[in-house]
């Protein structure tokens, strides 16, 4: 991968709201050559798309998530992918992951309750022909996510002005 | 009986007429004022990455809370041997020829006490650190100034050394990248330094804390030159590299009888670097360069930050080429340094430090850290555009480079 092109990804990957002048400084390049770069990298689909992390439990937001760990039997020609997109084209799986070890997916999901996600799990996703079986976590607290720690208690503690 | 004290004529003259530090001053000034973004900080705002403190934290565990030996533990000066030779191709025997200090202020508090007679000249550049002077007064020399501008890019050059050398000149106290100026010095004209060094037979003290933060080329050990190792006192630490300035650990690598006698100091007056310290250090160097580079790669990042936003206020800024500041000409504002610093904190509460404090010839420039948070960075530049402005300093003409 070209130096610029990873060194765009990286601060993208650290704060999407970063325009391509703020980059162009930063980097020492000129704006139009990281725009072309990033223009570039939405239409390969390299950048998906920009995401907003949110934390919901400060507005008491009532949501709650689970991983699943899904045990599926592959199938001829599509192997586990065949089942993989019948579960990941339902809206409530948030990521999905094809696992090694003793299952096969891990299925990330959320609803607005508990009630919610036991019904599509009892209903949609185990329901999915070559679902062989179910093993629902419901999460607790989140303290990480996707690289950044939810609630932060280390703050600036340097002095003001020092030599 | 009566005894009255008048401490003031008990207090050792030196330390009587040594004035305090001009940023401690400024420091109480800032300390009363409210939401203040302080660009006046001469430390990483990057916290010890975690897995330095976790390695404390299990030493705490384990049980490691006495003394080591007075030169430091023997498998950390083994590791900035290795590190040492890894990066700049010196060698120093880690047994007898490194001395591990609470912080580089100690390094050199204990090289100018072991080597100064009274009356000894020490050469530093200027602007100069706050603690240079001070502690040579201290250790009975005599500082001698080496004046910088910005158009020779706060470098020395061997002739200005040259000319400054005198029959009592001992020493020449280098520190690149240098604080509070950021300039760089290149492999070229340290080679031309280092040839006036032999040729009067000076003693090289190279403080070389901001090492790692070379942004322009690459960074110059002071003892990889040729002939210069025997004469050189190399100093460094911990504290910028690896975001670990409050756990004091540096170090000081040069001739075997002139670690022996900083050490006799040592054992007397400090014993051993704290423990704790010793042990983070020696987990930074043995899986710290990943943190470590990608904190360097930030630093760069918001370098060019700053170079940029000086250009458009129109304040004259040469690149600075290492360490984390910025130098710029503030002079052009029709203000001191003095009255920009109080009066861009009053108004518009940036901090920054007044470059005066480094020294006469820090006059009319300010010291910009740049360890802080490109958010903070963005609104202390958005402050200091407008305040500048009023005062009728346009963007300057020069446009950026295609």
């Amino acid at each position: 991968m070209e130096q610029l092109t990873k060194q765009i990804l990286e601060l993208l990957e650290d704060d999407a709201k970063l325009t391509a002048k703020e980059i162009a400084v930063m980097l020492d390049v000129d704006e139009a050559g990281v725009k072309s770069v990033i223009k570039e990298l939405e239409s390969k689909k390299v950048i998906l798309k920009y995401l907003t992390l949110v934390n919901y439990e400060k507005l008491g937001a009532e949501k709650i998530s689970a991983l699943i760990e899904v045990r599926i039997t592959p199938q001829r020609e599509v192997g586990f992918d065949g089942v993989a997109e019948r579960i990941y084209r339902f809206p409530q799986v948030r990521s999905m992951h094809l696992m090694s070890g003793t299952y096969d997916l891990v299925v990330f999901v959320e609803g607005r309750n508990m009630q919610e996600i036991a019904h599509f799990v009892s209903t949609k996703l185990s329901t999915v022909e070559g679902v062989i079986s179910t093993n629902t976590h419901f999460v607790l607290k989140a303290y990480k996510q996707d690289g950044v720690i939810m609630e932060d208690q280390e703050e600036d503690r340097r002095l003001m002005v020092s030599p | 009986m009566t005894i009255t004290t008048d401490w003031s004529q008990r207090i050792n003259p030196t330390v009587q007429a040594m004035p305090p530090s001009g940023i401690r001053r400024f420091f109480d000034l800032v300390a009363e004022t409210k939401g203040v973004i302080s660009l006046g900080i001469g430390e990483p705002d990057f916290v010890t990455p975690w897995h330095i403190r976790e390695a404390c934290i299990y030493s705490l565990e384990k049980g490691y809370t006495m003394y080591t030996s007075n030169s430091g533990l023997l498998e950390l000066r083994e590791a900035i041997a290795a590190d040492l030779e890894n990066s700049y191709a010196v060698r120093y025997d880690p047994r007898t020829q490194l001395l591990i200090t609470v912080g580089v202020s100690e390094a050199l508090d204990l090289c100018l006490r072991a080597l100064l007679l009274p009356g000894d000249e020490v050469l530093i550049p200027e602007p100069s650190y706050v603690s240079y002077g001070p502690c040579t007064s201290m250790a009975g020399g005599v500082p001698v100034f080496m004046p910088t501008g910005m158009d020779e890019g706060f470098r020395i050059s061997a002739d200005l050394v040259e000319r400054s050398i005198t029959p009592r000149t001992k020493m020449l106290l280098l520190c690149y990248p240098n604080n509070p100026t950021g300039a760089v010095m290149d492999r070229a004209e340290l080679e031309k330094i280092a040839e006036v060094a032999v040729a009067h037979d000076l003693i090289v003290i190279s403080d070389e804390i901001y090492g790692r933060l070379t942004y322009t080329g690459r960074h110059t050990c002071v003892a990889s030159l040729p002939g210069m190792q025997e004469r050189t006192l190399l100093l460094n630490g911990f504290s910028k590299a690896y975001a670990m300035t409050g756990w004091r650990v540096g170090y000081a690598a040069g001739n075997s009888d002139f670690i022996a006698a900083m050490t006799k100091i040592h054992q007397y007056s400090m014993l051993c670097a704290p423990t704790m310290g010793q042990m983070a250090a020696l987990e930074a160097l043995k899986s710290g360069q990943p943190a470590m580079r990608q904190m360097i790669e930030n630093y760069n990042r918001r370098r060019s930050v700053v170079v940029h936003a000086f250009r458009d206020m129109g304040l004259p800024c040469f690149e600075p080429g290492g360490a984390f500041y910025a130098f710029p000409q503030v002079s052009v504002a029709g203000l001191s340094s003095e009255e920009f610093a109080e009066q861009l904190l009053k108004e518009e509460q940036v901090a920054l430090v007044p470059g005066n404090a480094f020294g006469p010839s820090g006059e009319g420039f300010a010291r910009v850290s740049y360890a802080t948070s490109l958010e903070d960075l963005s609104e202390a530049f958005r402050r200091m555009t407008r305040f500048v402005r009023r005062r009728g300093v346009r963007a300057c003409l020069i446009s950026a480079p295609a």
